[in-house]
Order: structure tokens, then sequence, then C-alpha cells
């Protein structure tokens, strides 16, 4: 499906993400240095856009903070504009191993798959989730599984390979709303025919801030995955543009 | 002065200022509808006191003065609910109009980047405006 690296745009959203962007960028010129980068500048208030164009990447710089799914969007469209195959979603915080675009790759050419996630909980690495948190994503993932026919482990991930078809869907297609980058796009892309799968990453400690533990934040969490999930599913299909509804 | 005169008064006054905005082109008519019709209604309402005695016994509501204050909710609710879609809808063309924004602003750095290094025999460096002398 995906012949090689260079039709594909690797798309690093980041919000405020000074810190910790210039070592990821040269993480990316190290192990893919094929690869042609795009930062989606999210509205920071430091200097993320700055130490983006020193390492040489083109950069979108939103106005407004939109959030991932903002973002990504833009990302998508500069993708499709610009005539790439295939964008792969990574973290700007460093969360994320570049040596894994390699692993999503292969996956898309050998499952023929439209969206492959890099999943944390499957075997590769040591992430761990507890409490509401963790039981709102074992839910998530049992019914996502059960939706797209595949065993998916982490739905909420945000290290993902998007192929032409995918590209082209979320170019116009990506929900902006809470979990919408994430739970709902992997609704979208099912429900207008793409096939989903996913293969392990490995996970490193974030290079700045450390995720919420709290129950209370989990809870809520659980509740609005919950919704969003629900909203996602009884909405009305949306097909891949210059495709038929299924 | 009774009661009526005084409501009647306050739905003429919420009419014209209503009708007014409108004119000057400050309230769209999508959000002036919903208000011009209740308006409206106050003012029948006001006139003729007697409908709403009359509406009360139809749908079965004991206290007429019941029957106002609950259709004013509903018609509140709905105006606070027409409200949160138009301001959702508003949010999607904010953020379109930012990624768009975003895009373009990346398509000016190239070109002028481009025209800065001369590429291509083009010099944009005057915005591209004039045309190419003779």
């Amino acid at each position: 499906m995906l012949a090689s690296l260079d039709r594909v745009l690797v798309v690093l959203p980041a919000w405020n993400e000074q810190e910790a962007l210039p070592g990821v960028l040269a993480e990316l010129r190290e192990t893919v240095p094929d690869a042609d980068v795009l930062v989606v500048n999210d509205g920071s208030t430091d200097h993320t856009s700055t130490v983006a164009r020193a390492a040489g990447v083109a950069v979108l710089d939103l106005p407004i903070n939109l959030g991932v799914g903002g973002a990504m969007r833009a990302g998508y469209s500069y993708a499709l504009r610009r005539g790439y195959d295939g964008v792969i979603q990574l973290d700007a915080d460093g969360q994320h191993d570049p040596r894994n675009i390699a692993d999503l790759l292969a996956t898309m050419r050998r499952e023929k798959a439209d969206i492959v996630i890099g999943a944390r909980f499957a075997g590769t690495g040591t992430y761990q989730a507890r409490g509401p948190r963790r039981w709102a994503m074992r839910g998530l993932s049992a019914v996502l599984s059960r939706l797209t026919g595949s065993r998916l482990t982490d739905t909420t991930s945000g290290f993902k390979l998007s192929g032409p078809r995918a590209v082209r869907l979320f170019a116009t297609n990506y929900p902006a709303e809470y979990l919408g980058d994430t739970i709902e796009s992997l609704v979208i892309a099912h429900r207008a025919g793409l096939t989903v799968r996913q293969t392990g990453v490995s996970m490193r400690p974030r290079a700045g801030g450390e995720p919420s533990h709290s129950p209370v934040k989990a809870a809520v969490f659980l509740l609005r995955a919950g919704l969003a999930l629900v909203v996602a599913l009884t909405r009305p299909r949306t097909a891949v543009p210059g495709e038929a509804v299924r | 002065m009774s009661g009526y005169g005084f409501a009647l008064g306050l739905s003429a006054l919420t009419l014209v200022v209503l009708l007014w905005l409108l004119r000057a082109r400050r309230l769209r008519e999508k959000y002036a509808a919903i208000w011009i019709v209740l308006a409206v209604s106050i003012v029948v309402l006001g006139a003729f006191p007697g409908l709403v005695f009359g509406l009360a016994r139809f749908v079965g509501v004991e206290t007429p003065a019941n029957l106002l204050f609950a259709s004013s909710l509903v018609v509140l609710l709905l105006v606070c609910i027409q409200l949160s879609t138009e301001l959702s809808g508003l949010e999607e063309e904010t953020r379109t109009l930012a990624e768009e924004h975003a895009l373009l602003a990346r398509r000016v750095d190239v070109l002028e980047a481009a025209a800065a290094a001369g590429r291509d025999g083009v010099d944009l460096s005057d915005n591209g405006a004039a045309p190419p002398s003779a």
C-alpha cells in the first residue's frame, strides 16, 4: 500500500512543547531521515514555533488553540494538498519512539490496513494505567475491537499511521471534540469502510509533566469517554470524499 | 393602571426594540424570530386576558398564571438551546478559519523564501503586483 517513507508526512501536534520538541525532532531526523516532518503549533504561548523552525521542519501556526483534533485536521489537510499518501501522528512530548514508525508501516503493508494504531498495551514497553481510567480504556477497547473486528488494546493512543484513504477522510472530517481525535475518529473511519489495525509500541515517560492519577479525574474521563463513544456511534455515517456511503 | 395595561406596554416596548435592532442590522432575523413571536403573543394576551383563562382550562392547568410561567420557561429553554447550537456552529467555523489561516501562512512562508532565493527566476519581492515591464 505504502511503498516508502518519502510519501509519508510525520505530523506532530504541539502545544507549548518548546522543551521536548527539539529532542523529538532530532530523534526523527536520526531514525527516519527521509520522512518529511510537519509541526502543527496549536496556538502555543511559548517558543514552540521558533524551535521547530530552527530545526528546519515545516510549521503550521494555528492562531488559536484548537486542541489535538483541530491541529491534526490542519495536518491532514496539509498532507492532502501537498500530495502525501500517509500521515504519522506522533506526540511532541517525546513519549512515542520514532523507531516504531517502521513497525507501523510494516503492519499497514502486511495487514492492508488504512489506519494502524501504535498501541501501548500490546506487550511492548511498560505503560500502566489504574482504576477508573483503566476500566474506561478496557471498555473502549472492548467496544471498538468488536466494532472494527480487530483486537485494539489502546484506542486513546496518539501514535497513529493513516493511509491515503484515511488522509482523504480526515482532511475534511476530524472531530475537535474531547477524545474526538482518538475514539470518534476511529468510529468515523470504521463506518466509512476503513480497516483499523494495531501494532505494539514502547512507551517512554513524557519529557515534561506526569500523567494524572487522580481518581476523580479518571472517573470524569470514564464518563466523557462513554459519552463520546455513544455520540460517535449514533451519528450519521460519513464517506471518504469521492466514495459512496456504504 | 391595570396590570394588563402594564404588561401590554412592556410587550409593545420589547417589540419596538427588537424591530429597531433588526433595522439597525444589530440582530439577525433568525435570532429575533422567537422573541418577536413571544412579544406579539404577550401583546395579544395582554389585550385579551380572557384567552389565558380559556387556554388554561383547555390544557388542564388550574391557575392561568402557572400556564404563563411554565410556557415562558419553555420559551427561554428553547432560546438557550438555539444559542448553544449557533455557538457550536460558530466554533466550528472559527476552527476551519484558523486551520485555513495556518495553511495559507505556511504557503506565504514558502513563497517568500522562494522569492528571497530568487528561485525560478521569479522576483516576488514587490508582492508580484507589478507586471513585468516590456
